[in-house]
């Protein structure tokens, strides 16, 4: 295989000298990818972006695209398109001028560079507000300016940061599709940065999760909510019962969970018997009755409709338990009920442990 | 309309009308003042000058067509552009510098840079005297490096340099009041989409703080249009400005009358620069 087209080499940024924001980050991307960044506030995102994009110089590590090192050089020649939460559009300037600003600051003549803008807009389905002032334009009009003004100039990369964090739930559903359609009709390489696991899973191509500055855990969108590799991911993206066992049969795949009894797990042939495990069980995973591998018995807590689906929480002899069932199949559960519930092998994962056992 | 006749919305209505009137009450004590020992003068002033030493408007005439006159007017008027623009150039770098620097900092700064405020207007005036001065460190330093220099003291550089120097706080102020509002983001928004430092400033921090430009240009100039001690004490007898030469008319040659035109021509010209100012800005700005 050839070189990534970008490659971040263990790169670590420190503010203050003394406490480290990001700690030795590397990820390779290739072209035209949708990775997003996700994870908790402080986390290290957007300093990642800023050394990308190069307001921030890093304090070890370099960044290459195509290969080359893009470290030294300075933000004005790296041309990366950057979105940013509060859009950061040129309040004096007309939408449409905003859009020309990339082309006219690279010298294409007025008439073209509007042109362009124009057309730039219409893709992002503004082709009758180029006139309009960003005050003039709501919060959703306002951002896919600044989506096309970071498109419009062909950039090697697209970062944006929490683009949608200040649009309302259905428009920022909307904004997500658009901005997937738009990105895979460019084919940009894409850096999308956001604390919304949803968010994350819907739009990516692989997630980079972080957290206390490090990365956390890179892989497809399903691979990290079937397979995270600590319970910190594993809580972070979608909701989880994470179940502390105990190996009695590491090769077959035999664990002793605490009120529960003994389950079959994936089988872990490199572990050893009374090794102390986290076994990941997702809710929507616990299906009502006995029928698969594993069953358990639980008291119901508190049940919550949804109307496609119902949340019951309670717990199996003492261990607290969270399953999601499928709204007609919960009628008629209450709470204080016993439900027995079942779970397949496959579906469980052990945590740190590789997906392939 | 029956039942709005004692409904709680009228008495509403009342309270507040009732309540507007202690701010004016508050006020009296300096409006009587105001008009005790401002605008009865003023009002002396603008009647001495048609009616001192006979009624007419000769004093009027006699400015509109007086070489001299018209020159020290020219003066003062290029004077106050120079001025506002030494300020402008000066004050830029230091009111961007404060706005990019951290809140911290930028307070020290602020603190450095209203500190000449708070020294005696003619202190700072004597010290540029010093400085200036045939002997003083300035001539010297010029001296040792072998640059030739005239009389640096009593010459229009010397008032102009004076002047710039008592009224860049009110220039940086003005300034610091749009940088400061200046979304971080946008100019590294403007630096990802390509523009380069210099492009940042042109196209982007130039155009957003152009308010605070002709805000810190208009207080620079109004204010020195009046000015009277520093040019008197610093400047060149030559190149005299309107406020001297008003000073000159009254203790050299008693001539209230024409010192009292020239003063009506001082004031009604400082309006008009802020009458135009008003129109296209509205005044309530000006002071930031
Ligand atoms: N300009 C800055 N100066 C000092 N510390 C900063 C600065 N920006 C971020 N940090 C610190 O770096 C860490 C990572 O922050 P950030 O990258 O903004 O996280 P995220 O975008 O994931 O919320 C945080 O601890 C934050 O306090
Ligand atoms: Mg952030």
């Amino acid at each position: 295989m050839s070189a990534p087209y970008l490659e971040l080499r263990g790169l670590g940024k420190s503010y203050d000298g003394r406490t480290r924001a990001l700690d030795n980050v590397s990820l390779t991307a290739a072209k035209g990818e949708f990775i997003t960044f996700l994870g908790p506030s402080g986390s290290g995102k957007t300093t990642t972006l800023m050394l990308v994009a190069g307001f921030e110089s890093a304090s070890e590590g370099d960044i290459l695209i195509e290969g080359r090192s893009i470290g030294r050089v300075p933000p004005h020649k790296r041309g990366i398109g950057v979105v940013f939460q509060n859009y950061a559009l040129f309040p004096h300037r007309a939408a449409a001028e905003n859009v020309a600003f990339p082309l006219l600051m690279r010298k294409m003549p007025k008439a073209q560079a509007m042109a362009k803008a124009a057309e730039m807009l219409g893709l992002v389905g503004l082709e009758r507000f180029g006139g309009r002032y960003p005050r003039e334009m709501s919060g959703g009009q306002q951002q896919r300016v600044a989506l096309a003004r970071a498109l419009v100039f062909d950039p090697a990369l697209l970062l944006l940061d929490e683009p949608l964090g200040a649009l309302d739930k259905n428009l920022r559903e909307q904004m997500q599709i658009e901005i997937k359609a738009v990105q895979r009709r460019l084919g940009v390489t894409t850096i999308f940065v956001t604390h919304d696991q949803s968010e994350a899973m819907a739009m990516s191509d692989r997630i980079v999760v972080f957290d206390g500055g490090r990365i956390q855990q890179v892989g497809a969108p399903l691979d990290i909510y079937r397979y995270p590799s600590s319970s910190f991911v594993a809580r972070f993206v979608g909701d989880s019962n994470i179940l502390a066992a105990r190996l009695t049969d590491p090769a077959g795949g035999q664990a002793e969970i605490a009120g529960i009894g003994t389950v079959r797990v994936p089988a872990l042939p490199a572990a050893r018997a009374g090794d102390a495990i986290e076994l990941l069980l997702r809710p929507e995973c616990l299906k009502p009755g006995s029928g698969l591998d594993n069953a358990a018995r639980l008291t119901v807590d508190v049940i919550v409709h949804f109307g496609d689906s119902a949340l019951v929480t309670g717990h199996a002899g003492g261990t607290p338990l969270r399953a999601r069932l499928e709204g007609l199949a919960a009628q008629g559960i209450s709470a204080g009920d016993t439900l027995p519930l079942s779970w397949a092998t496959s579906s469980s994962h052990v945590i740190g442990r590789d997906a392939a056992g | 309309m029956d039942e709005a006749a004692g409904s709680p919305a009228v008495s509403r209505r009342i309270a507040p009308q009732r309540a507007s009137l202690r701010p004016w009450l508050l006020l009296m004590p300096l409006l009587v003042f105001l008009a005790a020992f401002f605008l009865v003068p003023l009002a002396q002033v603008a009647m001495m000058s048609v009616t001192e030493p006979e009624f007419g408007f000769g004093h009027y005439a006699s400015i509109a067509t007086d070489g001299f006159y018209l020159r020290v007017l020219a003066d003062t008027f290029a004077t106050a552009l120079l001025v506002a623009t030494c300020c402008l150039v000066l004050g830029f770098p230091l009111a961007y510098a404060m706005a990019a620097a951290s809140p911290n900092m930028a307070a020290a700064m602020m603190i450095v840079v209203t500190m000449s405020f708070w020294t005696s207007f003619l202190v700072r005036t004597y010290a540029w005297m010093v400085l200036l001065g045939r002997s003083g460190p300035i001539a010297a330093l010029l001296d040792w490096i072998g640059l030739p220099h005239g009389e640096l003291l009593f010459t229009r550089f010397s008032s102009t340099i004076a002047m710039t120097h008592i009224l860049l706080p009110y220039m940086v102020v003005s300034l610091y009041a749009v940088l400061r509002k200046i979304e971080p983001s946008l100019l590294r928004s403007a630096a990802s989409l390509g523009a380069s430092p210099t492009s940042v400033l042109r196209h982007v921090v130039l155009p957003l703080a152009a308010p605070g430009v002709v805000n810190g240009l208009t207080l620079v100039f109004v204010l020195c249009l009046g000015f009277y001690v520093t040019p008197i004490l610093l400047g060149s007898p030559r190149e005299q400005m309107v406020a001297g030469v008003i000073g000159q008319q009254i203790e050299e040659f008693l001539n209230f009358g024409e010192a009292s035109a020239l003063a009506v021509v001082l004031l009604a010209s400082t309006l008009i620069v802020l009458g135009l100012y008003h129109r296209r800005f509205g005044l309530d700005k000006l002071w930031g």
